[in-house]
C-alpha cells in the first residue's frame, strides 16, 4: 500500500464518518461540525488527485465560509435548541429516499462511464496549458464565461435580496460620538444610578437603596416604581419588621 | 526593469528524504515555539518601557526566561472544566486553534537552497501551486477553533466573543484575500517560492504599496490584535472565548495567538518585503542571498513586524465593534477591489504592449489618492444633505403626536414623543427618611 492509498483509505473512512455523522446527530451545531470535518476530507483527497486548487478552495469557500455561516445562524439560535423531531412536510422521507435513490443512480452511472472509455490522464489534460492551475483560469475564463458570469450574477442577486429584506430605514438621525459623550457627561449623572437596595429581608427591585446617612434613594427605584407612595410604603415595612 | 512571469522550479520540493523531512518539522516547530517566547518577553519589555516601566527582568538575563517561567507555571495550574460545558468539543477547540497555527509556516521559504546532511534542499518544508491559498485555507480552519471554544464553554460571554472573535476574523480575511491578488498577478504565480523569486529585482512593497497596507491592516485585524483586540474586550466580554479556560487549554489558545502573529508577518515578509532576499546595503555582498545567511535576514523582517504588532498595542486604544466593522467592510475591501482593477488594467495594457506599465501605476497611484480625497469631500456634502434632513426630523417632531390618528392606536412617528405615562406623572412628594420614621415609631410606642 503505497502512501496515496493509504490517505484515500484513512481520509475516505473519515468524510464517510463525517456524512454519517451528520445525519445522526441529534444537535445541530454537531451536525454542522460533522458537516465540516467531512468536507476537510474531501478537500484532502482533492490534494492526493494533484487538484491543490480545488482542495483549498473547498476548504476557504465551504468549510471556511459556508458552514461557518451555518454555525453562526445555528449558535445565534441557542446554544441548547435541539430539532423538533416532528415531520411537517408530509411524504418527507419517501421523497427523500427516491431522491437519495436517484443520485446515487446518477453518480454511479457517471463513474461507470468513465470506467467504460479510457481516461488521458491528468499530464495529457494540462498539457496544452502549463499546469492544472493555468489550464483552469484558462477554461473559466475563455469556454465557459458565460456560466461563470452567470453563477456570479446570481450570488449577487442573492447577496442584494439578503441586504434587501435586512435593510431598515433610519427613524431618527444617528447620534454621534460627540452627542453621546455630552448626553452622558451632562447629564445629572455622570455615573451609573444607585442600584436598587438589597436587604435581608426584601431583595427585589422595589426596595430604594440606602444612602450613608440612613435614608432612601429614589433614583435608585424604576420609574414605574417611583410614584404612589411606594417608598414611603417600603419604609413602613422595613420600620414595622423591626 | 520589472521581473515578469516565474522563477524557480517546484520541482526541487518533494525529493526530500525522511531524515531532511523530519528536521525541517521539527525546526519548523522548535522556531515557532522559541519565537512565542521571544515576542512574549518582547511584547512586555517594549510595552513596558513605552509605559515608562521596566518590565520583567527578573529570571534570567533581561528576563530572558520569563515566559518559559510562566508557561510552566500556567501548564502546572489547576485545571478548571465548568459544568456547563461541551466536553468533547471544549476538548478539542484549543487542539484546533493550536495545530492550526503551526501548519501555516509548512509553505514559508525561510532560505533559499542549502545543504542539509549532504542532500541539497530548500529552507521550506513544502510549496506547491497554489500555497498561498493554503495558508487562507488554514487560516480559515483556525478560526473554528475559537468559535468552537466560544459555543462549547455553554457560557454567554464566550459565545458572544467567539462569535465576535470569527465575524472579525471573516471580514478581515476577506480584504487579506483581495491583497494577495495584486501581487499573483505580478508574481504570476500563488506558490511561496516562485513570489519570493520574482521579487528579486524589485520588492512588492515599492510596486505595490496599497496592497501591502491592506494585507498589514488586515492582518492585525486577522490575528485580533491592538487596536482591534475586540474579542477580549474585557470591559465588555470578560475574557472573550477564552473566559472559562484554564490551565494548559488556556495556554494553547495563548500559543496560537503569538504563532499566528508569527506566521502573519512571516507572510507579509514574504509577499511584499521580498522574503529572505537581504535588503539593500547588504545585498551589495554577493553572499548575502547564498546559503544560511538569508534565514536571518528573514528574521530580521519578521522582528520587525512583530514590533510593529508591540508599538501599535503600546499606542493605540481598542476601536469601536461598528467603526471596527465599517472600516473593514466599508474602506478596506472596495479600495482593494478598486485597486485590483488598477493592477490588472495596467498588466493588460503591459502585456499587450500599451504603455509603460510603472508610469500607468504611478498615474494610477494618483487616481486612487484623487478618488480618496473625492470620497472625502462627498461624505462633507452627505454631512451637510444630514443635517437637513434631521432638522425636517425635528420639525416633524414639533407636530403633536395623536395615538389615535385615522382611528387606530398608532406608535408616536420618530422624534415624536409619545403621551407621558400616568404613573410618570405623580411625582414622589418627599424622600422620607428612615431614621425619621424610626423616631415616629418610637414615639407611636
Amino acid at each position: 500500500m503505497n502512501a496515496e492509498n493509504l490517505v484515500f483509505w484513512v481520509s475516505g473512512t473519515f468524510a464517510v464518518v463525517g456524512a454519517l455523522g451528520m445525519v445522526v446527530s441529534r444537535k445541530a451545531v454537531h451536525s454542522a461540525l460533522w458537516v465540516a470535518f467531512a468536507m476537510i476530507n474531501i478537500a484532502i483527497l482533492y490534494f492526493t488527485l494533484e487538484a491543490p486548487f480545488l482542495g483549498t478552495t473547498q476548504i476557504i469557500v465551504y468549510t471556511g465560509a459556508v458552514m461557518m455561516l451555518f454555525l453562526f445562524v445555528l449558535m445565534i439560535v441557542g446554544v441548547d435548541s435541539s430539532d423538533s423531531l416532528l415531520e411537517t412536510i408530509k411524504g418527507q422521507r419517501l421523497l427523500a429516499a427516491f431522491f437519495a435513490l436517484a443520485f446515487g443512480g446518477l453518480l454511479v452511472s457517471a463513474i461507470a462511464s468513465t470506467q467504460a472509455s479510457p481516461s488521458n490522464g491528468l499530464a495529457v489534460a494540462n498539457a496544452g496549458y502549463g499546469g492544472h492551475l493555468q489550464a483552469l483560469a484558462k477554461l473559466i475564463f475563455s469556454d465557459y464565461l458565460l456560466a461563470f458570469e452567470v453563477t456570479s450574477a446570481l450570488l449577487i442577486t442573492a447577496a442584494m435580496g439578503a441586504m434587501v429584506l435586512a435593510h431598515n430605514e433610519r427613524w431618527a438621525p444617528k447620534k454621534t460620538q460627540d452627542q453621546m459623550q455630552r448626553e452622558r457627561t451632562l447629564g445629572n449623572h455622570i455615573t451609573p444610578m444607585p442600584a436598587p437596595g438589597v436587604l435581608a429581608r426584601n431583595n427585589s427591585v422595589d426596595t430604594p437603596a440606602l444612602l450613608p446617612d440612613g435614608s432612601t434613594s429614589v433614583d435608585s427605584l424604576p420609574t414605574a416604581f417611583r410614584g404612589q407612595g411606594q417608598v414611603e410604603k417600603i419604609n413602613a415595612i422595613e420600620e414595622a419588621g423591626k | 526593469m520589472l521581473h515578469m512571469g516565474p522563477q524557480g522550479d517546484l520541482g526541487i520540493f518533494g525529493n526530500d528524504p525522511g531524515i531532511v523531512i523530519a528536521v525541517k518539522v521539527l525546526g519548523i516547530f522548535v522556531i515557532m515555539v522559541v519565537m512565542t517566547l521571544m515576542t512574549i518577553w518582547a511584547e512586555r519589555r517594549v510595552v513596558g518601557r513605552m509605559q515608562m516601566r521596566i518590565g520583567p527582568n527578573r529570571v534570567g538575563p533581561f528576563g530572558l526566561l520569563q515566559s518559559l517561567m510562566d508557561g510552566v507555571k500556567l501548564a502546572l495550574k489547576e485545571e478548571i472544566i465548568p459544568k456547563g460545558v461541551h466536553l468533547a468539543v471544549y476538548v478539542i477547540a484549543p487542539v484546533i486553534a493550536a495545530t492550526t497555527a503551526f501548519l501555516t509556516f509548512a509553505v514559508i521559504p525561510l532560505g533559499p537552497e542549502v545543504s542539509m546532511f549532504g542532500h541539497v534542499t530548500p529552507l521550506q518544508l513544502t510549496d506547491f501551486p497554489v500555497s498561498v491559498l493554503y495558508v487562507l485555507a488554514i487560516a480559515s480552519i483556525g478560526i473554528y477553533g475559537i468559535v468552537l471554544a466560544g459555543w462549547s464553554s455553554g457560557s454567554i460571554y464566550p459565545l458572544l466573543g467567539g462569535l465576535r472573535s470569527s465575524a472579525q476574523m471573516i471580514s478581515y480575511e476577506i480584504a487579506m484575500g483581495l491583497s494577495f491578488v495584486a501581487v499573483f498577478l505580478y508574481a504570476q504565480s500563488m506558490s511561496t517560492s516562485q513570489i519570493v523569486a520574482a521579487q528579486e529585482p524589485m520588492w512588492y512593497i515599492v510596486l505595490l504599496l496599497p496592497s501591502f497596507i491592506i494585507y498589514t491592516t488586515a492582518m492585525v485585524g486577522e490575528t485580533n490584535r491592538a487596536p482591534f483586540d475586540l474579542p477580549e474586550a474585557e470591559g465588555e466580554l470578560v475574557g472573550g472565548f477564552h473566559t472559562e479556560y484554564s490551565s494548559l487549554k488556556f495556554a494553547l489558545f495563548f500559543l496560537a495567538e503569538y504563532v499566528n502573529m508569527v506566521t502573519v508577518s512571516a507572510l507579509a515578509t514574504t509577499l511584499f518585503l521580498g522574503g529572505w532576499r537581504a535588503p539593500w546595503p547588504i545585498s551589495l555582498w554577493d553572499q548575502a542571498n547564498v546559503g544560511w545567511w538569508p534565514m536571518l535576514w528573514f528574521f530580521g523582517k519578521v522582528f520587525a513586524f512583530l514590533f510593529v504588532f508591540i508599538w501599535l498595542r503600546g499606542t493605540l486604544p481598542r476601536l469601536r465593534y461598528d467603526q471596527f466593522m465599517k472600516f473593514g467592510w466599508k474602506v478596506l475591501i472596495p479600495v482593494s477591489i478598486v485597486w485590483i482593477l488598477i493592477v490588472s488594467i495596467a498588466r493588460y495594457l503591459r502585456s499587450t504592449g500599451g504603455l509603460e506599465s510603472r508610469n500607468l501605476l504611478f498615474a494610477a497611484s494618483a487616481v486612487l489618492i484623487l478618488i480618496v480625497v473625492a470620497s472625502y469631500v462627498v461624505d462633507l456634502r452627505r454631512k451637510k444633505a444630514d443635517e437637513v434632513e434631521s432638522e425636517r426630523l425635528a420639525l416633524e417632531a414639533d407636530q403633536e403626536f395623536d395615538p389615535f390618528a385615522g382611528g387606530f392606536p398608532v406608535p408616536p412617528m420618530p422624534g415624536q414623543a409619545a403621551q407621558p405615562s400616568r404613573r410618570a406623572n405623580l411625582t414622589v412628594t418627599s424622600t422620607v427618611s428612615a431614621s425619621a420614621i424610626a423616631t415616629e415609631a418610637t414615639e407611636d410606642k
